[in-house]
């Protein structure tokens, strides 16, 4: 009885890590952005080009982990991008973001169709050339860590060891807490000294990098080719973990855990002959996330800066 | 006649930064541009491309009326997010009011049997009205309990989804056989001329008169001058009443206007409900007027999001969104042409959308570029 328990637990943190890291990626990638002062509604745009850059060169070079850094300087570049925007020219950051939701799939789907002859879905990497299982085979067959560590994915560990890195870096050095004063009073860091405009682009573009990785952590891992479905409201997803975990990766990344665990759970159920709908399970995610906001968390609080260009007063 | 430079720089300079249509027709032309040079470094030439897409929205009567099918429910969903950017909040739930208005649009229209005249409003009263409430919902998570709305209506718009599949699959409302329900009854259906277009008596009219013929072709439908009239309203709504005032005034600064004795916290339930109510809209006369029943979705369908375009390029202007939205529906049909005329990729349309909201994110950029050429024109 209670090894059957067990197991049942160990599949839906199986399933819940392998879920959850590609949100934990993007929203680390909204994080920086936002902790910097410039909101990144582009997630979602960003993530698709990463998906699909990741997957092309995963197809065409061979490489998964070339191919992932490749997703992760296309995400990049649409986050230097948003930076030339909202850093140089003042400009709406939400609409900005909009724009390169826009641009995101439509550059991807525009360049599937000529490298893939007309087909908006990439050709499938093969097995071997997928991101590697660190921890296959590892673990006695059978048992519960077997169960919850044998199919992961290296993105899975990658992307936890990412939250530790960013948590370090924001924290505990001196250009992380630049780049929070940055973000909470951008004119007070100006007058030490800081550099608003650099560290905002280094930011936004890392944002785009790790938002990159999140759709590389897609389609070069949970599946093995792009599609246009692929990556369908994740980024949102994201950029709400990112705000249901109050702007810290650590918080993050125990929304994107939440929410991972709430789909594990859909995934577990469905197995089961219920009378239940599975499509009512499916709703389970969203659901619980609305519950936990309205119940647990309360209001949050945005950077003080977040989505206000900063100007230097010029002087004539 | 030598054409003037430096007067026409200074003209266009004028044009694109002291008004707001002229700045938001430099980013149109722009976008085009960013297209341009896409499929030009693809191989294909721009010049044929929005040549076909120009003759795909234009050569035929019922080319025109499918452009205009396809603008109806983004006029709608743009207006419903113009709406909510009035008043200080951004309602990315549109995708998802606009599925509850659809599925319950759906089940009125088939469950209910009603006399022809009746039967239309009550489809459609009652799918406004619970798409109002969802979104509604959203304004109430965010006055009550501090949920930042644009969370909220990510995830309602899952919930929606999911919940309109749930209804497909139930017994009785699902077709026998199919991913999809039943159609709705003849009586809901606002086709235009519908009984006629397949009576004799029409079809032998129709034979001697070609271009009504193309023209009805189409699912052509009362909902394009439905959303014109709504468009008309919420301009209405927001410039000329006291609810319209309130809601500006909460958008415009929360403190002040809860200072100023506004009731902050309803005014937002309000401002979602209204949001809701056009986007769900949008999808009742989807149902009525073109698709007449609701199929499995594995994926958003975009009709929000693209909202979400249309107000920007309108500038959250509501008369302006009758425009935008014709733009993208336009592009959108006409540009899914280029795809099987000479192998060009459609999607070209997205980036020229996104540029064009991408340029329009920018103002200062277009203005700097005008003014350097203004003083280079200058100093010649």
């Amino acid at each position: 009885m209670i090894d059957t328990i067990l197991t049942n637990l160990a599949m839906i943190i199986a399933t819940t890590l392998m879920y959850s890291t590609p949100l934990v990626f993007t929203s680390l990638g909204g994080v920086i952005s936002e902790n910097s002062g410039v909101i990144n509604i582009g997630l979602e745009g960003m993530m698709v080009i990463g998906a699909f850059i990741g997957a092309a060169l995963g197809y065409f070079i061979g490489n998964p982990w070339l191919a992932f850094i490749g997703a992760g300087v296309a995400g990049g570049l649409f986050g230097l991008l948003h930076a030339f925007a909202c850093v140089t020219f003042g400009a709406n950051q939400i609409v900005s973001g909009i724009a390169i939701n826009f641009l995101g799939p439509g550059i991807a789907l525009f360049l599937s169709r000529i490298f893939f002859e007309g087909a908006t879905m990439t050709k499938s990497i093969s097995l071997d050339n997928k991101m590697p299982r660190p921890l296959n085979g590892i673990f006695p067959e059978g048992s519960l860590l077997n169960i919850i560590f044998d199919n992961q994915y290296a993105t899975v560990y990658l992307a936890l060891i990412m939250v530790f890195l960013f948590w370090f870096f924001l924290y505990k050095t001196k250009y992380g807490l630049r780049l929070i004063s940055v973000g909470e009073h951008p004119t007070a860091a100006d007058t030490l000294g800081i550099n608003v405009m650099k560290i905002r682009y280094f930011a936004v573009i890392m944002s785009g990098v790790f938002a990159g990785f999140g759709g590389a952590a897609m389609s070069l891992a949970i599946v093995s080719n792009f599609r246009p479905t692929l990556i369908s409201g994740h980024g949102f997803i994201a950029l709400a973990a990112m705000i249901f975990g109050k702007w810290k990766p650590q918080g993050a990344l125990l929304a994107c855990l939440l929410f991972g665990g709430s789909q594990g759970l859909a995934v577990f159920l469905g197995q089961f002959d219920f009378e239940i709908s599975s499509q009512l399970i499916s709703m389970l995610p969203y659901v619980i996330t609305i519950v936990v906001l309205i119940g647990f968390v309360g209001k949050s609080a945005a950077p003080s800066a977040d989505g206000i260009p900063y100007e230097k007063e010029h002087k004539n | 006649m030598k054409l003037n430079w430096k007067e026409l720089r200074k003209t266009i300079y004028i044009f694109a930064t002291e008004k707001t249509v002229g700045f938001t027709l430099i980013s149109i032309f722009l976008g085009l541009v960013v297209g341009a040079i896409f499929l030009t470094a693809a191989g294909f030439n721009p010049f044929q491309a929005y040549g076909i897409i120009l003759r795909g929205i234009f050569s035929k009567p019922s080319y025109i009326s499918y452009t205009i099918i396809r603008a109806t429910p983004l006029i709608l969903t743009g207006l419903s997010i113009a709406f909510a950017f009035k008043t200080g909040l951004f309602n990315i739930g549109a995708e998802g009011q606009f599925i509850i208005g659809s599925v319950v649009a759906t089940a009125t229209g088939y469950f209910l049997h009603l006399p022809l005249l009746i039967h239309i409003p009550v489809v459609i009263i009652s799918a406004v009205l619970a798409a109002g409430i969802w979104g509604g919902l959203a304004g109430y998570f965010k006055a009550k309990f501090g949920v930042h709305e644009v969370i909220s209506t990510i995830m309602l718009n899952w919930v929606a989804l999911y919940f309109q599949n749930f209804l497909i699959y139930t017994e009785g409302f699902q077709k026998p056989g199919g991913e999809t329900s039943y159609s709705i009854q003849p009586t809901a259906n606002m086709m235009i001329l519908k009984t006629w277009k397949q009576s004799a008596a029409g079809r032998e009219w129709l034979l001697q008169h070609p271009f009504w013929k193309d023209l009805l072709r189409t699912p052509a439908n009362w909902g394009f001058i439905i959303a014109i009239i709504m468009a008309v309203l919420v301009w209405f709504v927001l410039n000329k009443t006291a609810l319209g005032y309130r809601l500006r005034a909460v958008g415009f600064n929360r403190f002040a206007a809860e200072y100023g004795g506004i009731n902050v916290n309803k005014n937002m339930i309000i401002s979602m409900f209204i949001a809701g109510a056009l986007a769900g809209l949008a999808g009742a006369l989807q149902v009525v007027g073109v698709s007449h029943k609701v199929t499995l979705i594995a994926a958003m369908e975009g009709y929000g999001f693209d909202g979400i375009a249309v107000a920007l390029i309108a500038n959250s202007n509501a008369l302006g969104c009758i425009l935008a939205g014709l733009l993208f529906g336009a592009l959108k049909y006409g540009g899914a042409k280029i795809q099987p005329f000479m192998q060009a990729p459609s999607e070209v349309v997205s980036i020229v959308i996104g540029s064009i909201v991408f340029f329009i994110s920018i103002p200062r950029l277009i203005k700097l570029i005008l003014s350097r050429k203004n003083k280079k024109g200058g100093t010649k």
